[in-house]
């Protein structure tokens, strides 16, 4: 048998269940992996062994009473950004440095229920507030495919963990590309579900009409596994979709004819990268080779997307945001003789500058005189780009993109420019807008030897047809990817 | 013409309960400035007659009844907060 981190869940699960590993050993290889390799990733904040061997031995047990379901035993990593109980929760910022959660989110339930091995709690941008990683208030995550680059953002730990081979699957948040963006970068799968799928009790809040949890994996059928455990209506979260249970795994089979595919016009700018480009249509062709039936589609609206987006995401947060005030949890500054100035003192120092930055445009768009104008029009824009994705489904199934418009950009590169930044989600904010669901999954490399991601996306509630089309393309693309190195490229 | 003045960004910092140095305030100023250039593009598109969507599924209000259930217990509640007392946040002196 190849070594214990080089399996997929599937693979584990198998290896698990026929008794040639047992969930103590596996949780031993991972622990050991990130003790050798995460010194140069930097995925973790926290490594969580005691816990990990302990639900381990859960379980074993499980196991040996034959109630193992498909994720008992499997080492996961969680971002900083989703509560679990008595174990740090910092969502990469001073402001939560220490913040033991009181209560497990519902994934986290559910993962629990299910015998899942948390390894440990992973790195990400501020609050969910970045492309890069690099706005965590502890240090920046590092891309396994060449360390000088970034892991792309917000969830760069999740995603850098799962290329590092230092846990089998990881969760993650997406807001506005923030699982589908480190994906491409780091050359693993990413899903973004529709809004709803996935209960947001205990993910702690950036933009609440936006926000949504989900998985990071090898493959799809790995990515559709920890899907199908983490979904489901909760009556905890409003937003919480009552939809009826559905088998996301086996509809990984490839197959895809009838199968129409949508490439939206729009999604092929000046100014990306002609490799992305040339890669993610060569991709697409492989659909057609495969059976399916390609068709140019528009999304006319997308143009708007990024603004109407950081109007939303920034007003939300502005709101979200305000329960930091050194009260009930988290930082509360040193100096101060009243209330008004605790709350200054301790929110100036609690956040970092792009946290900063967000509050500051979501408080302005909000305030008296600007609301019309801001957050009325940028919700009018959202309405036009949900239309957008309604008509573009009446011609097609799913609809095939660019993920970024580059590869990972170096760590710095970016870091003094904020609008260059956002840039980097132009693709990905649509898709939050609309709250359809989104798959980003490798296709290819550059010259450079980085990876390539492509986005498939579809209707709302259509996951379906998503891992369908999805594992169609894993199967005919066959890229046979070697495992990073964790070195610096030249 | 410059889209913010440091007197605005003075304004909503304070609305945001954030302070800041007079040099991070012209920062803040030139850095907000250029993202509302950014997002003044969507001045350019029409939008008369259309709905704003505040949300992307057909929400309505979820009704339950009103039961009494357990909750968080109190120490559990307090026991992040950064300075509590006789089962109480406590805050500076307010009266």
């Amino acid at each position: 048998m190849s070594e214990i981190t080089d399996l997929s869940l599937n693979e584990l699960r198998a290896a698990l269940d026929n008794r040639e590993v047992n969930p103590v050993e596996v949780a031993k290889a991972y622990i050991h992996r990130i003790q050798e390799s995460d010194e140069r990733v930097k995925a973790f904040i926290t490594v969580t062994e005691d816990i990990a061997l302990e639900q381990a031995a859960k379980a074993e047990r499980m196991i040996e009473e034959g109630n193992s379901g498909p994720l008992t035993g499997i080492p996961i990593g969680i971002k900083d950004v989703i509560c679990t109980k008595g174990v740090p929760t910092t969502c990469s910022s001073r402001m939560l440095e220490g913040f033991k959660p009181p209560y497990d989110a519902t994934v986290m339930e559910k993962l629990n229920g299910q015998g899942a091995v948390m390894v440990g709690k992973l790195n990400m941008d501020e609050f969910a507030m970045g492309s890069s990683t690099e706005n965590s208030a502890f240090f920046p995550t590092h891309n396994p495919w060449d360390l000088d680059r970034v892991p792309g953002g917000s969830s760069g730990g999740s995603a850098a963990a799962v290329a590092a081979r230092e846990c089998v699957v990881s969760l993650g948040s997406d807001t506005g590309g923030s699982i589908r963006q480190p994906a491409a970068f780091c050359g693993v799968v990413g899903l973004k579900p529709t809004y709803g799928r996935v209960s947001r009790y205990g993910l702690v809040a950036f933009a609440s009409s936006l926000d949504q949890i989900g998985p990071f994996a090898r493959n799809i059928k790995d990515c559709a596994l920890t899907f199908q455990a983490i979904s489901g209506h909760d009556h905890r979260d409003s937003t919480s979709a009552p939809m009826p249970e559905e088998d996301f795994v086996s509809a990984c089979t490839p197959k895809i004819e009838g199968l129409t595919v949508g490439v939206p016009a729009e999604y092929f700018v000046e100014g990306m990268s002609n490799e992305v480009e040339e890669t993610v249509r060569q991709a697409i062709n492989r659909f057609r080779d495969a059976g399916a039936t390609i068709k140019e589609i528009s999304l006319p609206h997308s143009r708007h997307a990024l603004a109407a987006y950081y109007i939303i995401a920034t007003a939300e947060a502005s709101s979200n945001l305000s329960r930091y005030d050194g009260v009930k949890y988290g930082f509360r500054a040193e100096e101060y003789s009243n209330l008004m100035e605790m709350y200054r003192a301790t929110r100036s120092q609690g956040f970092g500058p792009e946290v900063k930055r967000r509050i500051m445009l979501g408080t302005y768009c909000l305030s008296a005189g600007y609301y019309d104008a801001f957050y009325k029009k940028a919700s009018s824009v959202r309405a036009l780009i949900i239309q957008d994705f309604k008509n573009a489904f009446d011609e097609c199934d799913i609809i095939a993109a660019p993920v970024t418009p580059t590869t990972a950009f170096r760590i710095g590169e970016k870091a003094q420019d904020p609008i260059q930044m956002y840039l980097s989600d132009i693709f990905t904010i649509p898709v939050n807008l609309a709250g359809v669901p989104g798959i980003s999954m490798p296709c290819g490399f550059d010259s450079k030897g980085l990876p390539i991601g492509i986005q498939l996306i579809a209707k709302h509630f259509q996951e379906k047809i998503l891992f369908q089309a999805a594992h169609t393309l894993e199967t005919v693309l066959d890229l046979q990817i070697k495992w990073p190195e964790l070195k610096t490229k030249s | 013409m410059a889209r913010i003045t440091i007197e605005e960004v003075e304004h909503v910092a304070d609305l945001a309960r954030l302070e800041f140095s007079s040099q991070e305030k012209e920062q803040f100023t030139k850095e907000l400035d250029e993202i509302l250039e950014l997002v003044s593009q969507l001045e350019d598109l029409d939008t008369t007659g259309v709905e704003p969507a505040y949300n992307v599924l057909e929400l309505q209000n979820v009704f339950r009844e009103d039961e009494v259930k357990a909750s968080l217990p109190r120490d559990e509640a307090l026991s992040n907060a950064p300075e509590s007392e006789n089962g109480a946040f406590v805050v500076p002196r307010i009266i």
